[in-house]
């Protein structure tokens, strides 16, 4: 039987450390959505030294791109991207103080090495729930690159955000590996 | 001869783009329900869960299935004896553009050197084939980017055969694993020339999943590979179980003596789609 575990952001090393494979994770705080453009942008920025739009330590990464909020919600459907695509990212992104990623799908070997290296985890929320997902976004407010739309820096507050441990710190996996 | 104002097929398309991400279409909710009762793994079965509450949900408050809202894919079949007054492909996109703003869908079209959105959702995939009679039949759907990553085409020679061709689907199914959200629908184009194969697959995803193909040899072959595609276990976002696909469409067109291209074009689990008749 898999935990069910209530953590805040941001994430302290322990809340990390105490994370297995297969764990329910319950979610409140602060997410920030970053996606490929926003990715390039961030680090090219932070190579001139510009300063991050949001305190990277302990920080909680969210690979969406959420649609426009219609009239009296505070925002569309958000549900995860594919985060293997961010995987030339995000070694870099934990050695900045990243604790957790949330996305679908697999992820590369040099990120699963990033995770045991710098004690992080990777998340998974379900793809192609974006409705479901959207009722725990209780605020969202555009950080930086709003001219990128949907791949703007966004601060989102959530509340309970269901996700599930894909990659621990200690190289565990949950997707079923197919060998062919 | 017919004739039709090309504002007509604006507003039409409007109106259909909001509503295709918006509703799931029955034969894919009748698909999630049956693999539920049949899913045995818990984890497959709570995703498959979700993804049925999500669709009530979405419906309910007037929200898209999924964030991705897609590129706009359409399939055009105009009736010779159909005269239209203005520009069809003007008229698409501008219904696109419409429906993208005023249903407060994603804008997820970008050039593909600066990657600059264009900021409305346009220009759709159009293609348009001419037919007999006088109507005009539009079919539409939003295709996201995840699935769409996973999909590809192989250029197979005639000695691999049959058994290349359900080779190469399962391999290609098994590499994307997780990342196309399934269960999905696989879309499998064989034959024709290179640029034809691809376009075969996708045509085959505006198939019903009740659609029965009338050729043997292919409804066959569909039914192997649904049985093989999940008995794979990658199972609903790749959670483990025996539902990760709900269907396998083929279509085929005769090849060169010399090649045999067989194209894989993955649908993810929000398998989208409507369509008008004018």
């Amino acid at each position: 039987m898999s935990r069910e575990i209530k953590l805040n952001t941001p994430l302290q090393e322990e809340d990390v450390l105490n994370l297995r494979t297969g764990d329910k994770v319950l979610l409140s705080g602060h997410l920030y959505t970053i996606r490929d453009a926003a990715h390039k942008r961030l680090l090219q920025d932070l190579d001139q030294g510009v300063e991050a739009p949001f305190n990277m330590q302990g920080a909680v990464i969210y690979y969406a791109g959420p649609t426009p909020a219609p009239p009296g919600r505070v925002i569309g459907s958000a549900g995860p991207t594919t985060s293997s695509r961010m995987d030339v990212y995000t070694p870099r992104m934990h050695a900045l103080g990243i604790k957790a990623t949330i996305g679908k799908g697999r992820r590369n070997d040099e990120v699963k090495s990033a995770l045991q290296e710098q004690k992080a985890v990777y998340l998974g929320a379900t793809g192609g729930a974006g409705a479901l997902l959207s009722r725990c976004i209780t605020g969202s407010r555009v950080l930086a690159y709003e001219e990128l739309g949907t791949e703007a820096i966004r601060e989102l507050e959530v509340q309970d955000f269901p996700l599930l441990v894909v990659n621990d710190a200690y190289g565990g996996e949950l997707y079923v590996t197919v060998r062919q | 001869m017919r004739s039709i104002d090309a504002r007509e097929v604006t507003r039409q398309v409007s109106q259909m783009v909001v509503e295709a991400n918006m509703i799931l279409p029955g034969d894919v909710s009748s698909a999630l329900e049956k693999a539920l009762k049949n899913e045995n793994n818990p984890s497959g079965r709570e995703i498959l869960g979700q993804l049925l509450e999500n669709a009530r949900l979405a419906g309910e408050m007037n929200l898209p299935l999924c964030q991705d809202t897609g590129l706009a894919v359409f399939f055009v079949e105009m009736g010779q004896e159909c005269r239209l007054r203005g520009d069809l492909y003007q008229a698409i996109n501008d219904g696109v553009a419409q429906g993208y703003d005023q249903g407060y869908l994603r804008k997820s079209v970008c050039d593909p050197l600066t990657r600059k959105n264009t900021g409305d959702n346009t220009p759709a995939s159009i293609h348009l084939d001419l037919v007999p009679g006088d109507r005009l039949k539009i079919r539409f759907m939003p295709k996201g980017g995840g699935s769409e990553n996973m999909s590809a085409l192989a250029m197979l020679t005639p000695s691999q055969g049959l058994e290349g061709v359900k080779k190469f689907v399962l391999q290609r199914v098994a590499m994307a694993g997780p990342n196309p959200c399934p269960p999905g629908i696989i879309g499998v184009g064989i034959g024709g020339s290179f640029d034809q194969a691809p376009l075969l697959a996708k045509k085959a995803l505006f198939r019903s999943l009740d659609d029965i193909h009338q050729d043997q040899q292919v409804r066959d072959l569909e039914a192997e590979l649904f049985e093989s595609v999940n008995s794979l276990g990658i199972g609903p976002m790749g959670m483990g179980g025996k539902t990760t696909c709900l269907g396998v469409k083929i279509g085929t067109a005769p090849c060169h003596i010399a090649s045999l291209p067989v194209a894989v074009n993955i649908q993810c689990h929000a398998a989208r789609h409507k369509e008008v008749s004018l």
